[in-house]
């Protein structure tokens, strides 16, 4: 056994042995060669294609697109461009995830409170409904509600009739559509201004609650009001809508606002699935608020309902928020699965048919990827923001 | 600490190699792997589908085989790789197939800027339209307002637009990503009208529920010429590509076929002597041996049996001829001479 006849020596190590500057001298190569992989990549990408004499480049997006798409929010016809596909398909997605996002939420609420029922039949029916959706591939769910389900309808000529203004078919639901005439915009302003008095209401209200203690019924007078006030402004002038009612002519419905079942059965897929995690979410939440909560408030007097909607459910959103922010961004994801049914989304219109007509397979996939990071990241960004709102404040 | 340095160098040196591939020649390749990568349909009858065994038939995939009989001697030494009509384009560039047989369309865009380069057509199709006899619509000028079921990223999606922009009438486009949704599409009523090429029509047909039930309209919009496609760049095989196709068809004007093809070789005729490689340097100048066509005609057959085989009138899809006649019948196959 030897000892180290060097004395130690005080101040700063040389630079080699630094574990600071090593740390950082590693950080920096390492970043290079990610940065170096990444160029390369490219480098090598735009090569090949050029030595393959593939066109590359985003010209592509001003030239005339040429084929039909099924439905579009945005106006849209075979006469525009690309450019305009990307637009149409991109509002497709947001609008399906959008959808899918509110009714997974409601729907995955209502049943994760459910499946802790008190009730023996509601909570076995909330477990049997996690259970199978939960497990069954969400492609098969698609087909089946779209096949299956859908698909089974009847067809235009024997569309199931709603008081000869609303239809169902195996071509999507008919229904009338609002043609807003000259005076509509009195309608619209009724609905602001409710919206904005419910708004105030509601935050006068609640602090009058922290003051006084009493209650104030914001939501039967909103109930009121929301709909009131526009119903005031079609009144007063002179009913400024006209409905465009739809009407079977040569092979389908003509008119009115068509939803079509592609988007029924995407939607119906992606939220049910969706909600059976949720649900179990929800209740992993409420399972993790401590029952000295819900006993501490019951012996204060409060109602069950209020004890869920005040004690229980903002202590659980804590647990809540984080994988939920994730079922979102599922969802968001999972809704590019329309390509299988022909749902016009995104990744069907751009990455399928936009690709494949003009061949630029590496601008429109870079696109596409990007189209859905940035949809990532917003939702997670908004759900961070919210969690920070209600986590746990620590004084 | 050294041991992180050697890795990391490592890994550099791998990526220098990934960096800097090199463009090699397809017809070595597909030598040095024994085995041609064709790219086929995903499932169409009678151009290119697997049996209940998995072996692939049609008249797509007996393209690909008279390839791999020319190049490697045998007419089974190929990969079938299925992909949709999405996916087709991106797979040859990127080199994951050697060729590319999938009742493909030749447009100037994709001859033009997509990188390739069609090597010929091996049927001369036109688009048309499948409609439920039950409609009671005898003319696709009656179609206006109709849903049409069709396939995504073809050229039927674009003619289709063009047809009823050109004759003012409104549609609805039902698009699937495969030829099989777009016809389950059509058989759950969906649409009213499936619209393809008329071959993929009548091949699509013998899938539904009900085929009696459905009558292919008379109009046909469009010019549709299927054929082989290979990357651009490659002319050594493009040529064998090429050759082979128009070795079946030459094969079937001078009476050559399988059958016959030994007794053949010693015909004196000079045409058919320069075909099977007993006269003349064919082969060699493309850069295979020279009775690669014998290898061709004996295991696969010229274009009149690959085509009866396959599409003809005796098989389920039941296709007549038509404009696939040789030029001799009175049709427009036309191919240039082995000399």
């Amino acid at each position: 056994m030897t000892t180290d006849p060097r004395p130690l020596r005080p101040g700063r190590p040389k630079p080699w042995n630094d574990p600071r500057v090593r740390s950082v001298v590693f950080q920096i190569l390492a970043i290079a060669g990610v940065a170096w992989i990444g160029y390369s990549l490219f480098q090598n990408t735009v090569n090949n294609m050029e030595s393959r004499g593939i066109t590359t480049g985003f010209g592509f997006l001003n030239e005339t697109a040429g084929f039909g798409i099924i439905m579009s929010l945005i106006p849209y016809d075979e006469t525009m461009s690309y450019g305009r596909t990307f637009l149409v398909g991109l509002a497709n997605t947001l609008l399906v995830s959008g959808l899918g996002i509110l009714l997974a939420t409601i729907v995955g609420f209502i049943v994760g409170i459910a499946r802790l029922s008190s009730n023996w039949l509601v909570a076995k029916v909330a477990l049997g409904y996690i259970e199978i959706f939960r497990n069954i591939p969400l492609l098969l769910q698609i087909f089946f509600w779209y096949f299956a389900v859908l698909g089974a309808l009847p067809g235009p000529r024997q569309a199931v009739n709603v008081g000869d203004i609303a239809f169902m078919s195996n071509r999507g639901i008919v229904l009338p559509k609002p043609i807003f005439e000259p005076g509509a915009w009195v309608m619209g302003a009724g609905l602001l201004v409710a919206l904005a008095i419910t708004v105030v209401l509601a935050v006068w209200a609640r602090r009058r609650q922290a003051a006084t203690g009493r209650i104030f019924p914001v939501l039967p007078i909103s109930l009121v009001l929301i709909p009131g006030l526009p119903l005031l402004g079609y009144l007063l002038m002179g009913g400024p809508v006209s409905w465009d009612i739809p009407a079977l002519g040569g092979f389908n419905f003509r008119g009115g606002i068509t939803a079509i079942p592609e988007l029924g059965a995407l939607l119906l897929a992606l939220t049910l699935y969706t909600a059976s995690f949720i649900a179990e979410i929800v209740r992993s939440g409420i399972v993790s608020v401590s029952s000295g909560q819900t006993e501490a408030a019951l012996a204060l007097g409060l109602p069950a309902r209020r004890v869920l909607r005040l004690v229980v459910i903002p202590q659980a959103l804590r647990v809540i928020i984080p994988p939920l922010t994730s079922q979102y961004l599922n969802l968001t994801k999972n809704s590019s699965l329309a390509v299988a049914i022909g749902y016009p989304d995104l990744v069907n219109v751009f990455m399928g048919t936009t690709l494949n007509q003009t061949g630029q397979a590496v601008e429109i996939v870079a696109i596409t990827m990007a189209v859905y990071l940035t949809i990532s990241l917003a939702i997670s960004l908004l759900m961070n923001l919210y969690n920070r709102a209600v986590a746990l404040k620590e004084r | 600490m050294k041991k992180t340095i050697i890795t990391m160098g490592l890994a550099a040196t791998g990526l220098l190699a990934l960096g800097g591939q090199a463009q090699a020649s397809t017809l070595e390749d597909v030598r040095d792997a024994g085995q041609l990568r064709c790219g086929v349909s995903n499932g169409l009858p009678g151009f290119s589908q697997p049996d209940s065994d998995g072996n692939w038939a049609g008249l797509d995939v007996d393209t690909c085989r008279a390839v791999a009989a020319a190049v490697l001697g045998d007419a089974d030494a190929v990969e079938f790789i299925p992909l949709t009509a999405a996916e087709r384009f991106t797979a040859l560039q990127s080199g994951e197939i050697d060729v590319l047989s999938r009742n493909t369309t030749w447009t100037t865009t994709r001859d033009a800027s997509l990188g390739l380069n069609f090597t010929g057509t091996n049927y001369y199709d036109g688009q048309g339209f499948l409609v439920k006899e039950a409609l009671g619509v005898d003319s696709a000028y009656d179609l206006d307002g109709a849903a049409v079921c069709t396939q995504a990223g073809t050229t039927t999606e674009l003619n289709l637009a063009d047809f009823f922009r050109a004759n003012d009438m409104d549609y609805e486009a039902v698009v699937f990503d495969t030829s099989e949704g777009s016809a389950q599409g059509f058989d759950n009523n969906r649409c009213d009208i499936l619209t393809s090429d008329t071959s993929q029509l009548a091949a699509l047909r013998t899938q539904l529920s009900d085929p009696d039930s459905a009558v292919i309209l008379p109009e046909v919009i469009s010019k549709e010429p299927l054929g082989p496609v290979v990357r651009q760049g490659d002319d050594e095989w493009f040529n064998v590509v090429k050759w082979v196709l128009f070795g079946q068809i030459n094969a079937e004007e001078y009476g050559v076929d399988s059958s016959n093809v030994e007794e053949m070789t010693d015909s004196n005729n000079p045409n058919v002597q320069r075909i099977l490689g007993a006269d003349g340097n064919m082969g060699e100048i493309l850069g295979l041996d020279d009775d690669f066509m014998v290898e061709v005609i004996s295991e696969v057959g010229n274009y009149g049996e690959m085509f009866n085989r396959n599409v003809g009138p005796d098989t389920p899809v039941g296709l007549s001829r038509g404009v696939n006649a040789l030029w001799t019948d009175g049709g427009i196959l036309y191919a240039p001479p082995f000399r």
